[in-house]
Order: structure tokens, then C-alpha cells, then sequence
């Protein structure tokens, strides 16, 4: 389909303007997607909220609330920006479109099908743990220009807890490219096909998804590690002051965070499009059906942690990543060199 | 009129200020305190070099509103002190009326009192334990506490009317009998909650993450906690033993066994684990009583206009939050000269800067929810 | 202890003789710790031995024993009581300001957690416009906050209080509410 696209674009265009209009459209194509993606993510989890705690939710709205968050949406656009006197107006505006685009631009590599990947890039996963750190400029922005001291307390401890666990998302997805030796995620996907890496990479690998769930969630600022918002602590942290469409950024980007961290652990774990024992091999379109199903299950795997736990306190925070994550994670990298060193992984 | 920055900034310059210190205003609206206590922290990054509450923000004078009222009028006055456990607030003043007039109400309102005391008391638990949990971040137990709190509420419902600010006791026994499905559906309660207090255990209290974040935290110690004037579950956490229901019972709290749940370790898990003891406890009381509600008459008539002898009344009773006294002061006429109400808030809230210094702001917020702080008993 | 000891062991702190100069209170109080054992004896055979001017007993109209006590003997009975080892009130529950009419005043009420004993202690002024009383905040730590309290709505101010500041009201507030003679035609109801 992208190549008859192709063609009748270059028919009356010229190469560069072919391309350039292509990736305009793509982008346009991946917006429209995930704007709505993330809606019905803030739909699901208000669901698995309410299930968790014996209510029904919403379910007033379109059938079962399906356009629940489409009216929520319209009533963010449709509200008034405010925010605070003497606040730093160019950052404070800036912050939201840091978070939202740094989200936006990790979906663009990740391999939904063998054919329905936007970005093949070679450095795949590099760029995917690279990008992800940005959104926390836009964190830091938020609550520096804010005015607020919950702001500022909220930011500062964003920028303390997503460097330390930059670490542990790092090392850990690290340890798994030594069964992959390679970044690509294609290839990364296409060593899957012996057996997925959790299961190549046997014990180690689960220990390094452990880790990479727990250090995915606290990336993502959820609970039991949201410490930035940590509502009952600092009102909402960082985003206190910010309302309608700018506020809707960060909540968006928040939810696709959580998809763009249980996609990663899809792809490189789970044999992102890959489905479990080659059952649908042969019609490579349910390759999307897998994907978004694995991936929805990690996500709701992080719904689970968020409405059971408590939140740590701050020290506690820092406590787990530098004492227990980090020197498990730095002893299982090693295990792992030992293991695809010695042979010792699981083929099918 | 001074801005509110303004009125900050002396308060600023009062304390030895350092320069890393800064000052942060938490409440009077805010997700923590619990309604409009404001508390103002001195705050070294993270960790809490002084807090300071601010009162006063629904004060609405109920003692000097009490003397100018009937005894009959006061009472309903009470409710709004400690809504969570306004029947036993009724209760206090109730019983110093019936001290002063030297009255003896029936057993049947002694022993329905007690009853509806007690489930008053889990009912306030409930909502603490659901609270407390979502100032820790646990955001599930808010509904849990909330399910099991509603039972109680329709059985308050079906007898007096009313579901939080009851008015069910008057000078003299109760505004009416009890409503015959009461008995049935609180033994029902009963049955069901002694099923839930273990889930309550298994989502929050054996939490890994709880553990750590309660333990150690907020300590006060027996000597601290009596010289603040410490009451309640907080006190008991401290090992200093204070039920009001045990040294001095009222109603018919002395027909009942019941331990009084003690705790020594002084820290927010010992008052948590207090407090879910008492509901434990709260069930074994009612189930003592609920099968032998003496028959009789639930009041006993009174003079239309009570006046109290000349004299000085104080009673004590032992709300969901600690030690309710109250204190009339009589000069024969229909109005009290001057009412008191000894609320436990007001005391416990006085040591929060006491054990609260010294750690971050997420253990302040956690401690402040182990002392269970209601602010309009706080403010009356 | 029952109010008739209670009442005999408080009066020998305050013996009759004629001298009744403050500074020999305060020094009995620092002996009658450890002597109170034997003075104890001595007092008990002279019941009059109490000194009215400085404090007086009742049991009147109250279920409790009162201490009426003079503001300046204030501080040293109050340390008195919550130290000696024989009343041991260490748990002030109850802290209220009067308003008698003519007279201003603060009651006590205190239980000793050891022997679960129970007394009301009074004391007045009659100065309506600047009444102090010494502050027992450092006895019970818990007067901090009742005497704010105190300070707020009576206008009695405390001598040696670490913060005293109005707590409830409002800095601009005029006036002391609980007071009998207060007046707001905005927003009291008078009946």
C-alpha cells in the first residue's frame, strides 16, 4: 500500500517532496493514532481503577463510556489556560510539548508488524532509552517555571528518580541486547523467532524484566513511585499549576509513556509481533493483534501496581535503585555474558 | 488589610531562618489535612524543620453558642464537632445532663447506646483506615473502608433518620426506639465485617511498602504523649493507657469485657495497628450486647425546660479519636454559664510538630493521617 | 489517694505561720519533696494548717476536689502537683478559661496516670484589662496550645509562653469572644 502511495505521490512530485510529504503524512497518521490511543488508555484504566475498587466507572457515555474521554478532551480543550503570576512564561509553556513530543517520538520506531514500522533505525533501542529521558527536561521545566514550591518539590524529585532508574531501564534492556547483538529492534524481533528472549535468555532475562517493570514504572512516574504528583503529598507536584489543554498534555503523555514502556518490554522480551508459538505465522497482519496484546497485558500489569501499592517515600525511592537494583542488574549483566558465552540458552 | 504573603514574612524572620530553608503552606486547602487545617512547614528540601498549624478556619464558637442554647439544643451542636463520631459526642453531653440532674436512664439506652457507640467507632475506623491509606498512595482502600462504612450508615439510617449527624440521644434516653430490623442487620454487619478486617490486612497493613513507611516513623514516646495530653488511639500507640471506656465506663461499657488495645512502640504503625485492633474490639462489644437489649423504655421523661443544678459537670467519654471531655458550668438557669468541650483533636494536633520535625514531607503527611485528625473537633 | 488526703498532703505545702512572704512557698515547695513524707505527719495533726490567703479548698457543687489558688503561688503549686511523687498529676486534660463576670479566670483539671486520682484546680483575677497568669506550659506540654486557645477567645495572657499568639482568630481580631461582655451585632444571635 505505502509503495502505490509512493509511486502516485512521485508522479507529480519531485523525489524530496515525495519524501518529505510522506513523513508529514506518517507523522500525521501516527498522531491522529495515538492521540486517540491515549485516550482509550485514560479509558481503560478508569475502568481497571473502578474494577479494582469495586465501582462501576464510567459508563454513561457512548456505549459502556466509550466516548467518555472524548467528552473529557473536549472539555479540556475547551477550558481556560490559567496559571500563576510572575511565573516564567516562555518555560512554562514550553514544558508541555517537551513531555508530549518526547512521548510522541519513541512510537515511531517500534515494530507493530514485520511491514508496520515507521523508523527501522539501527540504533533502535539507544534511541528509544534516549528519547525517553527527554520528557523529563519538560518535567523539570513545569515545575521550575511554575511559581510554585509544590511545583519545584514535585520537579526536583522527577529529575532525582528518572535519573537514578535511567540507570536500571538502561542495564537492563543492555543486558538483553547481549543475547540480540544487535540494536535494531527488527533484528531484535528476528532473533525472537528461536523462542522469545525471556525464554532464551531464561533466568537472567526474567530477573531483567523484573527490573525493567520496576524501573519502567518509576520512569513513568506512576505509582507506587509517584513521588512527582504524589497528590496527597504536593496537590498534583509539577503540573499543580497548569489547566485545560496543557494540563491534557501531560496526562496524555503520562499514559503514553506507560504504552511506550510495556512496548518496549514487548519487543524486546516478549517477540514483540511475534505470536506465541508461531500459531498465526502465516497471516503476518495479526502480527498487530499480538503486539497490542502483549503490550496491553504489560499495561495492565502497571494499572495492577498502581491502584494495590502505596507510594514509597523519597529516600526509599533512591534507597531501592542505588542499593538493590543497580548491583543486581550490574551481577546479572555478567550472568548473562556467562550464559551466551557458555551457550547456555534456550532455543526452540 | 495585610496581604497573606505579608502575613507570612514576620512569622519568616521569627524563627532562626537558614538560608536553605524555605517556607511552604500547606492547606488550608490541601489533599492531606483533611478539610481546612492549614499547616505552615519550614521545610529544609525535603526534610521538615518545624510545622506550625494554623487554626481556625471553621471555628464556629460552639461554646459560646451553647450558652445561650437549652441543654436539649446543645446537643445537636456536638455533632458538628467530630462528625465521625458524633453519636458519641451526643452521648458526653447527654450523660453530664443526666450527671448533674442525678437522672437513671433505663438499661435498654444504656445498652443501645453502647451499641450504636461502638459501631460508631468502626465506622469512623473505616473511614481512617480508607484515608490513611490514600495518604500513603494506596488509593483502592478509600472504598473498601468506604463499603463497610456504608453498611453502618444505612443501619443508623433505618433507626434515627440520619446517617453521619445522628441526634439520636436526648437528655434523659434516645428520640425513639430502635427500628426492629436493627438488631438483625447489625448482627449481619458484624458477620460480614469480621471478614473484612483480614482483607484489610492483606491489602495494606502486610504491605512490604506500608511496613517501611510506617515503622519508626512519627515516634512518641508514653512520657510525650501524656504530657501533650495525648489521647485515644495516638496515646494508646504509645503504650500509655487511656481508654476512657475502661477507667472510667460510662453506659454500659461496665457490663462488657473488652482489652483495651495497646501498643509501646510509639511509631505511626503502632497507632495504625491500634486502631484496627480497636475494631476487633468494637466487634466483641457489640456482640456481648446485641443479644440481650434489655426490654424497657427508651427514655426516661424530663422537664420540658432542664435547668442543672447550680454547680460544675464534667464527664468524660472516649470518642473514635481519643478522650471527649465535657464540661458544664451550671447557674440554676436553662442555659449552661459556660460549656467546654475537651476535644481530642485539639490536643493530638498540638504534638504533630513534635514528632513530625525531623523527617520528609511524606512521613509528615503519613504521620498526620495516623493521628486522625478531624478538623472541626479541632476547631468546634 | 482519696480528696480528704489529697486535700491534707496540698495544704501542708502551704503551712499557716504568719509569714506568709512568697519566697518561703517557693522554698518549701523545693524541700517538701523530699521532707513531704514527715511534714506530711506534722500537718495532718494541725488540720487548720492550710493558709487561706494563698489557696482554699471546696468540694462544692463539683464532683472533683477544687484548689481555688492565688495567680503568683500558680506556677509553684502546679510543678508541685505534677512533681511530687505522692499526687503525681502528670496529664493535664482540661484547660478552660472563665469568664465569672467580674472576675477572669483558668481552670485545671488534672489526673495522675499513676494513681488515676483526679483534682480541679481555679484560679482569677480580677483585672479585666491586662489578666496574666504564669503559663504551666513547662509542666504540660499541652498548655501550649490550650492557653493560645485561651489567649484567644478570653484575652489572658501567659507569662513565659514560648508563642503566645492568636491561634484561631485572625491577627486584626478586636475583642475576646468567649468574654461575656463581647459584643457582635453581625453575628451573635442573643436570645
Amino acid at each position: 500500500m505505502t509503495k502505490s502511495i509512493h509511486q502516485w505521490l512521485l508522479s507529480f512530485m519531485s523525489e524530496t517532496a515525495t519524501s518529505i510529504t510522506e513523513m508529514v503524512l506518517i507523522a500525521l497518521v501516527y498522531l491522529a493514532i495515538f492521540a486517540v490511543a491515549g485516550l482509550y488508555l485514560v479509558l481503560l484504566e478508569r475502568r481497571v481503577a473502578a474494577w479494582f475498587q469495586l465501582r462501576i466507572g464510567p459508563n454513561r457515555v457512548g456505549f459502556q463510556g466509550l466516548l467518555q474521554t472524548m467528552a473529557d478532551a473536549l472539555k479540556l480543550v475547551s477550558k481556560e489556560l490559567t496559571g500563576t503570576d510572575r511565573a516564567d512564561k516562555f518555560l512554562y509553556n514550553l514544558a508541555p510539548y517537551f513531555v508530549i513530543i518526547s512521548a510522541l517520538m519513541a512510537l515511531s520506531v517500534f515494530p507493530f508488524t514485520q511491514e508496520l514500522q515507521a523508523f527501522d533505525i539501527n540504533i533502535g533501542i539507544f534511541f528509544l532509552i534516549a528519547i525517553s529521558s527527554i520528557g523529563v527536561i519538560g518535567i523539570l521545566l513545569g515545575g521550575w517555571s511554575s511559581n510554585n514550591k509544590f511545583s519545584l518539590i514535585g520537579a526536583m524529585r522527577s529529575g532525582v528518580q528518572t535519573i537514578s532508574y535511567e540507570l536500571s531501564v538502561g542495564l537492563s534492556l543492555l543486558t538483553m541486547i547481549l543475547l540480540t547483538s544487535s540494536l535494531q529492534l527488527s533484528e531484535i524481533v528476528e532473533v525472537q523467532k528461536n523462542g522469545w528472549l525471556i525464554v532464551q535468555g531464561h533466568i537472567p532475562a526474567i530477573i531483567a524484566f523484573m527490573i525493567y517493570m520496576i524501573a519502567g514504572t518509576a520512569e513513568t512516574n506512576r505509582a507506587p513511585f509517584d513521588m512527582v504528583e504524589a497528590e496527597s503529598e504536593l496537590g498534583a507536584g509539577f503540573h499543580t499549576e497548569y489547566s485545560g489543554m496543557k494540563f491534557a498534555y501531560f496526562f496524555l503523555a503520562e499514559f503514553i509513556n506507560m504504552f511506550i514502556i510495556s512496548a518496549i518490554a514487548t519487543t524486546v522480551f516478549f517477540g514483540a509481533w511475534l505470536s506465541p508459538f508461531g500459531i498465526t505465522e502465516s497471516i503476518p497482519w495479526l502480527g498487530v493483534f499480538w503486539f497490542l496484546g502483549k503490550t496491553l497485558l504489560l499495561v495492565l500489569l502497571m494499572m495492577w501496581f498502581r491502584w494495590t501499592f502505596p507510594r514509597l517515600r523519597v529516600d526509599q525511592l533512591l534507597t531501592l535503585e542505588w542499593k538493590y537494583l543497580l548491583p543486581i542488574n550490574l551481577v546479572n549483566i555478567v550472568l548473562m555474558a556467562l550464559i551466551v558465552w557458555l551457550n547456555l540458552t534456550i532455543q526452540l | 488589610m495585610k496581604t497573606e504573603a505579608e502575613k507570612i514574612a514576620p512569622t519568616a524572620t521569627n524563627i532562626n531562618f537558614k538560608s536553605e530553608e524555605y517556607f511552604v503552606n500547606m492547606g488550608p486547602q490541601h489533599p492531606a489535612t483533611h478539610g481546612v487545617l492549614r499547616l505552615l512547614l519550614t521545610i529544609d528540601g525535603e526534610i521538615i524543620k518545624k510545622v506550625e498549624p494554623d487554626l481556625g478556619y471553621i471555628h464556629r464558637s460552639i461554646e459560646k453558642m451553647c450558652e445561650r442554647n437549652s441543654y436539649q439544643q446543645i446537643v445537636h451542636l456536638t455533632d458538628r464537632m467530630d462528625y465521625l463520631s458524633s453519636h458519641i459526642n451526643n452521648e458526653a453531653v447527654c450523660l453530664t445532663v443526666e450527671k448533674a440532674l442525678q437522672l437513671e436512664v433505663p438499661d435498654r439506652v444504656k445498652v443501645i447506646r453502647t451499641i450504636i457507640g461502638e459501631l460508631t467507632r468502626i465506622a469512623s475506623h473505616c473511614l481512617w483506615w480508607g484515608v490513611m491509606g490514600m495518604d500513603v498512595g494506596a488509593l483502592t482502600t478509600y472504598f473498601y473502608g468506604f463499603r463497610d462504612r456504608e453498611m453502618i450508615n444505612d443501619i443508623f439510617e433505618e433507626t434515627c433518620g440520619a446517617r453521619l449527624t445522628m441526634n439520636y440521644n436526648i437528655p434523659g434516653g434516645l428520640m425513639w426506639d430502635i427500628h426492629p430490623n436493627f438488631v438483625k442487620r447489625t448482627k449481619e454487619f458484624v458477620a460480614h465485617f469480621k471478614t473484612k478486617i483480614p482483607e484489610y490486612d492483606r491489602l495494606l497493613t502486610g504491605n512490604i511498602i506500608f511496613q517501611k513507611r510506617m515503622k519508626g516513623v512519627g515516634i512518641l514516646s508514653k512520657e510525650d504523649a501524656i504530657s501533650f495530653g495525648a489521647s485515644g488511639p495516638v496515646a494508646r500507640g504509645s503504650g500509655y493507657s487511656c481508654d476512657v471506656r475502661k477507667h472510667h465506663p460510662y453506659s454500659a461499657l461496665d457490663k462488657v469485657t473488652f482489652n483495651e488495645a495497646l501498643k509501646t512502640e510509639g511509631d505511626s504503625l503502632a497507632r495504625y495497628q491500634v486502631r484496627i485492633q480497636e475494631m476487633w474490639e468494637s466487634l466483641s462489644i457489640i456482640e456481648q450486647l446485641i443479644d440481650n437489649i434489655p426490654e424497657g423504655d427508651y427514655k426516661v421523661a424530663t422537664n420540658t425546660v432542664i435547668k442543672l443544678p447550680k454547680g460544675e459537670y464534667y464527664q468524660k467519654v472516649e470518642t473514635a479519636r481519643g478522650e471527649l471531655g465535657v464540661y458544664i458550668v451550671s447557674t440554676g438557669t436553662k442555659n449552661p454559664y459556660r460549656v467546654k468541650f475537651r476535644s481530642p483533636g485539639f490536643s493530638n494536633i498540638s504534638l504533630l510538630n513534635h514528632i513530625a520535625v525531623g523527617g520528609k514531607i511524606g512521613d509528615l503527611v503519613a504521620t498526620m493521617a495516623t493521628l486522625d485528625i478531624v478538623v472541626p473537633d479541632i476547631d468546634r | 489517694m482519696n480528696n480528704n488526703e489529697l486535700q491534707e498532703l496540698i495544704g501542708s505545702w502551704f503551712p499557716n505561720p504568719e509569714v506568709t512572704i512568697a519566697s518561703v512557698v517557693v522554698e518549701e515547695n523545693q524541700e517538701s519533696s523530699d521532707l513531704s513524707t514527715e511534714k506530711n505527719v506534722e500537718k495532718i495533726t494541725a488540720k487548720e494548717g492550710i493558709n487561706p490567703s494563698l489557696l482554699s479548698f471546696t468540694e462544692e457543687d463539683s464532683e472533683f476536689l477544687t484548689i481555688l489558688v492565688k495567680p503568683e503561688h500558680l506556677h509553684s503549686l502546679m510543678k508541685q502537683l505534677k512533681n511530687n511523687p505522692k499526687t503525681q498529676f502528670d496529664y493535664l486534660y482540661c484547660l478552660t478559661g472563665m469568664d465569672w463576670g467580674k472576675e477572669l479566670g483558668v481552670v485545671y483539671h488534672l489526673e495522675s496516670t499513676v494513681y488515676r486520682h483526679q483534682l480541679v484546680v481555679k484560679v482569677n483575677t480580677e483585672d479585666r484589662e491586662n489578666p496574666v497568669f504564669d503559663s504551666v506550659c513547662d509542666i504540660w506540654k499541652t498548655a501550649e496550645f490550650h492557653e493560645r486557645e485561651v489567649f484567644d477567645f478570653f484575652g489572658i495572657k501567659f507569662n513565659n509562653h514560648p508563642n503566645l499568639k492568636y491561634l484561631f482568630l485572625t491577627e486584626e481580631w478586636e475583642g475576646y469572644p468567649l468574654r461575656k461582655d463581647y459584643v457582635d451585632e453581625v453575628n451573635m444571635v442573643i436570645k
